[in-house]
């Protein structure tokens, strides 16, 4: 990592790497900043996701940023109450109406996404 | 054709908003449509004087929404082109003198009557943005290839995302292709990484700018300066022509393959 800093740095010499490289930490810590409505959008997201593998004691979830010098986290906690039996995570693909297919190569240019 | 709205805007001051939508504009109707260029940076107005039509102001938008006089008393006629008119801010008030409901008001009145309604915003992310940018279809964010200045844009992009504008689209104006290749400046690809938007123009850093501030003629009415050029290529790309971005490469510091498409006659 610093090894590679030091590479971009020197590489081409120029100041440009030094303010992209800061602009990329510095809108990590931005944009976690995100609103209330958002992160219990979220909040219900990951419930829906995880409740098909494992029941959760909702009302005890811990959701938080963890901001450190370089990088940010996004740290859960979920109290789990019973891990349901038996859905291994190939059987769940299958139930995806797609056929289960596993996540397509690359995705080529003019593609619709 | 469905007349759009569209925000000029920044998260920094300085960047090029009031040049941009007067050059704009300016293009626009040079195209054949009707466009009106609104002042929305009320108690800072320049968008007059940038456009050279400060001695023809009488009213302005607050007047109109107050009802002391009609639209089209309010509205400057520019005489150097058809189509193309002035909806000046008001210098002696303050931004609380119009809300949100106003500012939309005022653009569907401005709706019936233009094909193109371009608010040049004020800067930052308070009453004045939102209220200029409540009653717009679209947005161009713009913004130089500098630290604070990308840093405020990807604020605005939030914003703008989170009131419904589409599309949201960047110019990125001032690029110095000689730090560019020096690697002392972002290149527009830097840019586009970090903001992930789509592009709609590139702006040199370009004298002639000041200059045509300066003598309150826009740059669009001529079509030598670099910087007109781009321009002009704004207006094509927002009237929906693919228009390569032919200083791209050169931007990005290969100029010397610029060079060589160029002397192979390489046509825009
Ligand atoms: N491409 C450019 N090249 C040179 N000067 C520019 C360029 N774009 C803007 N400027 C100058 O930068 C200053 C701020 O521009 P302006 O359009 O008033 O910004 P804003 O409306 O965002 O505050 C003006 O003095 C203008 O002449
Ligand atoms: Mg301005």
């Amino acid at each position: 990592m610093a090894l590679e800093f030091l590479k971009k740095f020197f590489g081409s010499g120029g100041s440009k790497n030094i303010a992209k490289e800061r602009l990329q930490i510095v809108l990590i810590h931005d944009r976690a900043d995100i609103s209330p409505e958002m992160l219990e959008q979220l909040r219900r997201d990951m419930i829906d996701v995880i409740t098909r593998y494992m029941d959760i004691d909702t009302s005890k979830i811990e959701m938080d940023f963890d901001r450190a010098d370089r990088s940010v986290a996004f740290v859960a906690n979920i109290p789990v109450i019973r891990i349901k039996r038996g859905v291994a995570p190939g059987k769940m693909e299958q139930e995806i109406p797609d056929g289960g297919k596993k996540a397509q190569p690359k995705r080529k240019p003019g593609q619709p996404g | 054709m469905d007349p759009r709205v569209i925000v000029i805007t920044s998260g920094k001051g300085g960047v090029g908003k009031t040049t941009t939508t007067s050059n704009i504009s300016v293009a626009l109707a040079r195209a054949g449509h009707k466009v009106v260029a609104v002042d929305a940076d009320i108690g800072l107005r320049n968008l007059d004087v940038v456009m050279g039509l400060e001695n023809r102001v009488v009213y302005n938008f607050i007047d109109v929404l107050e009802g002391t006089c009609r639209l089209n008393q309010a509205l400057v006629r520019d005489k150097r082109v058809d189509n193309l008119f002035l909806l000046p801010a008001a210098q002696t008030r303050t931004k609380d003198a119009v809300s949100a409901d106003q500012m939309e008001e005022l653009c569907g009145m401005l709706r019936k009557e233009f094909d193109f309604i371009l608010l040049d915003s004020p800067a930052g992310i308070e009453s004045g943005f939102r209220n200029a940018s409540i009653g717009a279809d679209e947005a161009l964010v713009i913004t130089t290839p500098e630290v604070p200045a990308v840093r405020d844009a990807d604020r605005i992009i939030g914003l703008l995302e989170s009131m419904g504008k589409s599309p949201i689209r960047l110019v990125i104006n001032r690029l110095r292709s000689r730090l560019v290749k020096q690697g002392e400046m972002l290149d527009v690809r830097d840019v586009l990484d970090i903001l992930a938007i789509d592009l709609v123009g590139i702006v040199p850093e370009d004298d002639s700018v000041v200059k045509s501030a300066n003598r309150g003629e826009p740059l669009t009415f001529g079509d030598s300066a670099p910087a007109a050029q781009a321009f002009q290529r704004i207006a094509s790309r927002i009237l929906g022509e693919t228009v390569p971005f032919p200083d791209f490469s050169e931007e990005q510091g290969r100029g010397f393959f610029a060079g060589i498409r160029k002397f192979f006659g390489r046509k825009e």
